[in-house]
């Protein structure tokens, strides 16, 4: 679904990947690891064409997509959820999910569909994205990139600063997500969040990518948690 | 001296400073809040679309009615067409950088400014206004019957200048309703919000850059054939209404449109007002005392964010 291949990349002059590999495939929760600036956000910047790279190939569902405008990347069936949710802050909800379906032309009949999954949206599609409850915020980050029926979908810390009812709401979605056949890439920090909703977990370190490491196989390994987040 | 009339005949003249005002104003506002570039241009592109408006005029024969409605319709797209290529040229390849757009908008300025005059020479040119019926103004006085209108002597306007008004009150309306009901607005607000998640959903944002200084120049030019009957055509026209403009779009609230509005509105009635009982030279001192004013005290001006 989603392959990776010895991408390089970084900001202005500061390289942060070296030759990144892994792949997700589909109905696969892949979790990216590692401590503060390993570059796990940096990656999923650089598979959405945010950040470019010449090094190195990024192909979706065969696809090459790393020499790709930045814009055309989504059209792929991308969906991106940027860490702190990064809403358009001054439009409505129903307008954030508006932005959503214009990427694959889909209709207010598919918005029903996102919203059955986050009914408390619902109730706010006419207020402004900027007066929402963290947590709602997040459900409308997670709905806007739903818009796009994404075939893979990069998540960046979905949980970070939420209660703990809105973080089972939002494993709970992205577990629906999975078992719908979609790709899965998530950062996470938390370690028993990536224990609980991970498939393979892939560690990065120093902007290095280790072979990816099965979640269930983790549990018989602390030493690994130990050595890439301290922990 | 009666000062009803002469306030009546200021309030007048500062509505149809404000109403091109406003537009100029709106589409320097619209570039820098969508694009984040400051266009030390803008002026130019006031001042191509009075001079086209006196070219396109000029070329059509017989009723000038004929000549000034082909010129309202032609030279605002054709100035926007030039803000499109310069857009390409220049502000794509130097990426936006909002330094190094203002250096390179303060060229472009020159360039236009110096094409003109080596075009279309250095006089200042006429254009007949559509229509232009005088007319007066009654003002009410009590007398031994109760009310009645008199009309004061030179307490008037002219039909044309009513219709500026309502033409820049249409348009601007018209790019409420293109902000905030199509999806292009939608867009361009998203995009203003926050360019990199604008790019992660598919929106071409280089496309709407584009796009955004085509419009913020044609509604300039559109100010400018607005204004071309009243004042005359030249080179160095955009002077003026590129420092107005600025002063309007800092005391209203960089990139917000209804800030740009009411500034706009404050700035053209002052202007008008302080005009008739002092002089223009003093109304524009005034106007900017009040910017250097609001960057001391509130320089998010009326309506703007006050940045993080």
């Amino acid at each position: 679904m989603l392959v990776v291949k010895e991408i390089s990349s970084g900001y202005q002059g500061a390289q942060v990947l070296h030759n990144v590999s892994f792949d997700v495939q589909a109905g696969e929760i892949v979790c990216l690891f590692g401590r503060n600036g390993a570059g796990k956000s940096t990656c999923l910047k650089t598979i959405m064409g945010l950040i470019s790279t010449d090094v190195g190939r990024i192909a979706c569902n065969g696809i090459e997509i790393s020499q790709l405008p930045a814009n055309e990347v989504p059209r792929h069936g991308i969906g991106y959820i940027p860490q702190g949710r990064r809403l358009f802050s001054e439009l409505t909800v129903e307008e954030n999910l508006e932005i959503g379906l214009m990427v694959n032309g889909k209709d207010h009949g598919f918005r029903e569909e996102v919203l059955d999954m986050f009914p408390r949206l619902r109730e706010r599609l006419h207020q402004r994205a900027d007066t929402l409850s963290g947590g709602e915020q997040q459900m409308l980050a997670t709905g806007r990139a739903l818009c796009i029926s994404p075939k893979i979908l990069l998540l960046d810390e979905p949980t970070e600063g939420l209660q703990p009812s809105m973080i089972d709401q939002i494993r709970y979605a992205v577990k629906t997500l999975r078992d719908r056949g979609v790709a899965i890439l998530l950062v996470e920090q938390r370690v028993d969040a990536v224990l609980s909703i991970a498939d393979r977990v892939v560690f990065l370190e120093n902007g290095r990518s280790h072979d990816p490491v099965r979640a269930s196989e983790i549990q018989d390994k602390p030493d690994l948690f130990q050595r890439f987040i301290g922990v | 001296m009666e000062l009803g009339p002469y306030i009546i005949l200021g309030l007048l003249e500062g509505l149809v400073t404000a109403a091109v005002l406003s537009l100029m104003a709106v589409g320097l506002s619209l570039v820098f809040g969508v694009m984040r570039v400051v266009n030390v241009a803008h002026g130019e592109f006031f001042m191509v679309g009075a001079v086209l408006a006196w070219w396109i005029a000029g070329s059509i024969e017989g009723n000038p009615a004929l000549g000034f409605v082909a010129a309202m319709l032609l030279a605002p797209p054709l100035t926007a067409g030039l803000a499109v290529i310069a857009d390409q040229l220049i502000l794509k390849r130097i990426g936006y950088d909002p330094e190094r757009t203002i250096v390179a908008t303060i060229g472009l300025l020159y360039v236009i400014q110096q094409l003109t005059l080596m075009t279309f020479g250095p006089d200042a040119r006429p254009v007949e206004a559509p229509f232009n019926n005088r007319l007066s103004i009654p003002l009410l006085e009590w007398t031994n019957d109760g009310l009645a209108l008199y009309w004061p002597w030179g307490l008037g306007t002219t039909s044309y200048k009513i219709a500026v008004i309502l033409a820049a009150l249409t348009l601007l309306v018209a790019i409420w309703l293109l902000m905030t009901r199509t999806r292009y607005g939608l867009i361009m607000r998203a995009t203003q919000l926050d360019r990199e998640t604008a790019l992660a959903f598919a929106i071409p944002v280089n496309r709407v850059y584009a796009s955004v200084f085509g419009l913020g120049a044609g509604l300039a030019a559109l100010g400018g054939v607005l204004i071309v009957p009243i004042q005359q055509a030249h080179y160095l026209m955009g002077h003026d209404p590129l420092l107005l403009s600025f002063i309007v779009v800092i005391i209203g609230g960089l990139g917000s449109l209804p800030g740009t509005i009411v500034a706009a509105l404050l700035i053209g009635l002052s202007d008008g007002i302080i005009s008739i009982f002092f002089s223009p030279t003093l109304a524009k001192i005034i106007a900017t005392l009040a910017v250097a004013f609001f960057l001391v005290f509130r320089p998010q001006g009326f309506f703007g964010k006050r940045a993080l």
